[in-house]
C-alpha cells in the first residue's frame, strides 16, 4: 500500500485545470472555484468517460456518411460528377499527385479513423482496469489530441473550391452533404478527446496495487 | 466540454463584476505551504520545480512537458503579437486568390469562401470555417494583447485579464490557420490543371501570421502570467 506515488489526489489536492495551481480539496463535495484564476475546480474532467463514449458513439455513426456520401459536387459543361473522399484520393493517385492523394488519406480518413480506434482503445483500456505501458498510453493521448485537427484540411479544401471555380456557365463547385458529416466527425472527435482524462489511466493503476 | 468551459467563462464575465475570492472562499491556496510543487496535468503525479529559472520540468512518470522557461516572455509575446495583428488585418483586407481561365478571372479574399458557403444553405460548414480561421486567431491575438499590454505598460493587470487569458488558452485548438495553408496548397495542386491561380498578396500575409502566431504563443509563460494575474492580489 505505500508505494502508491504521490499524486495530488492521494494528498487531497486539487490541481486546476486552468491555471494549475494545488488547491487543498474542500471537505464536502461543493462547487468551489480556483483562487488564482477562478476556474471551477474538478479533481478529475467531470463525467469524462461517459461524455467520451457518447462522443465517440455519434463519431462513428457520422464517421459512414462522412465517406459514403459525394463531399464535392462538380458541374462543368453540362455534366455533373459527385466525389466522396475517397474518389478524390484515388483521382489524384491516377493524375500522379501522389503526394497530395496521401496528404488527403492521411488527414481525411487515416486519422479520423485511427483517432475514434485509439479512443475507444483508451475508454476499454481504463474501463477494464488495464496496466499494460500507462505512459505509452498517456503518450498516445497527447498524440490523439494533436493530430486530429489536421483532419479538417478536406473541409478547407471543399471552401476553397467552392469559392473559386464559380465560373458562370463553365464550370461550378458545390460542397456535398459529406461536408457537413465530415465537418461533424472532426469537431465531435475533438470534443471527445478533450472530454477524456488521461489520469484515468493511472487512477486505475494507483487503485489496484 | 470545451464548449460550456467557454461558455462558463463568458457568462462568468457578463454577469458579475465582483472579485471571485471573496464569492467563493472555501478552497484554501497551498500557495503559501508548497510553492515549489506541481501535479503533472496528465498523471496527476506531484513533481518538484527546480530550483533554477532556466530548466525544463517533465513529469518523472508521464513524460508530460510541465514547465518551460522562457527569457523576456512578455515583451517577446507582446511584440509578435502586435506583428500577428497587422498581418491579420493585411491578410483580411487584401485579395487572396485569383483563378484565371479562359477570359474569366474570379478573385476571392479569405471570407469568400464563406459567403459562398452560407448561400449555398450550409450554416454550420459555414460558420465553422469563419471560426476556426478568423474568429478564434483574432480573439488570441487580441486577448493576447488585452492582457499583456497593460502588464508592460501600466501599473497592473487589465480588469478581467484572468477570465481573458483563461478563454484564449480555452479557444487555442479550435484556431486552425496553418491547416487552412494546408487546404490551400492541395487547393492550388487540384485547380492548377484547369486554371492558372494567382496568389494574392493575402496568401504570403496569411503564411507569415501562422508563423507569427506559433512565435507568439511559444513565447508566452502561463505560469508567469498566472502569477502575475492572480485574483489573490
Ligand atoms: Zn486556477
Ligand atoms: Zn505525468
Amino acid at each position: 500500500m505505500n508505494k502508491r506515488p504521490a499524486t495530488a489526489r492521494k494528498l487531497g489536492l486539487l490541481s486546476c485545470h486552468d491555471c494549475y495551481l494545488l488547491v487543498e480539496a474542500p471537505p464536502a463535495h461543493d462547487h468551489c472555484r480556483c483562487p488564482r484564476c477562478g476556474a471551477a475546480l474538478h479533481q478529475r474532467k467531470p463525467n469524462s468517460l461517459h461524455r467520451t463514449w457518447a462522443l465517440v458513439c455519434a463519431a462513428i455513426i457520422l464517421y459512414i456518411p462522412a465517406n459514403v456520401l459525394p463531399i464535392t459536387i462538380t458541374s462543368a459543361l453540362g455534366t455533373r460528377q459527385a466525389d466522396t473522399i475517397l474518389s478524390g484520393v484515388i483521382y489524384f493517385m491516377k493524375s500522379g499527385s501522389w503526394e497530395i492523394a496521401a496528404v488527403i488519406f492521411i488527414a481525411s480518413v487515416f486519422v479520423p479513423f485511427a483517432k475514434l480506434v485509439l479512443l475507444v482503445f483508451m475508454l476499454l483500456s481504463v474501463h477494464f482496469r488495464s496496466a499494460w505501458r500507462p505512459r505509452d498510453r498517456t503518450a498516445l493521448y497527447r498524440l490523439t489530441e494533436m493530430v486530429g485537427r489536421w483532419s479538417m484540411v478536406d473541409i478547407y479544401v471543399v471552401t476553397i473550391l467552392v469559392a473559386l471555380v464559380k465560373l458562370g456557365a463553365v464550370a461550378t463547385i458545390e460542397a456535398g452533404p459529406a461536408a457537413v458529416y465530415f465537418a461533424a466527425v472532426v469537431v465531435i472527435t475533438m470534443f471527445a478527446a478533450e472530454s477524456f482524462d488521461p489520469r484515468l489511466i493511472w487512477d486505475v493503476i494507483e487503485e489496484d496495487i | 466540454m470545451a464548449f460550456s468551459r467557454i461558455l462558463q467563462i463568458l457568462c462568468a464575465t457578463a454577469a458579475d463584476s465582483r472579485p471571485l475570492p471573496e464569492k467563493k472562499p472555501a478552497a484554501a491556496p497551498l500557495g503559501t505551504g508548497r510553492p515549489n510543487v506541481v501535479a503533472c496535468h496528465d498523471c496527476d503525479l506531484l513533481n518538484r520545480l527546480p530550483a533554477g529559472t532556466g530548466a525544463t520540468l517533465v513529469c518523472a512518470r508521464c513524460g508530460a512537458v510541465l514547465r518551460k522557461h522562457r527569457t523576456n516572455s512578455i515583451d517577446r509575446s507582446l511584440a509578435l503579437a502586435l506583428a500577428a495583428l497587422i498581418f491579420f488585418i493585411v491578410s483580411n483586407s487584401f485579395p487572396f486568390l485569383a483563378m484565371k481561365s479562359g477570359g474569366f478571372i474570379q478573385e476571392t479574399t479569405l471570407l469568400t469562401g464563406v459567403r459562398e458557403l452560407w448561400e449555398q444553405e450550409l450554416y454550420g460548414l459555414s460558420s465553422l470555417v469563419l471560426l476556426t480561421c478568423v474568429l478564434v486567431p483574432l480573439a488570441q491575438i487580441t486577448g493576447l494583447l488585452y492582457i499583456l499590454a497593460p502588464l508592460k505598460w501600466a501599473a497592473g493587470p487589465a480588469p478581467h485579464a484572468v477570465r481573458v487569458f483563461r478563454l484564449v488558452q480555452e479557444v487555442a485548438p479550435w484556431g486552425m490557420m496553418e491547416v487552412f495553408m494546408l487546404g490551400i496548397l492541395v487547393a492550388l495542386v487540384k485547380l492548377g490543371k484547369m486554371a492558372t491561380i494567382i496568389p494574392g498578396i493575402s496568401v504570403f500575409s496569411f503564411g507569415v501570421l501562422i508563423f507569427v502566431m506559433a512565435a507568439a504563443f511559444s513565447s508566452l509563460d502561463p505560469p508567469l502570467l498566472w502569477d502575475r494575474l492572480d485574483l489573490r492580489r
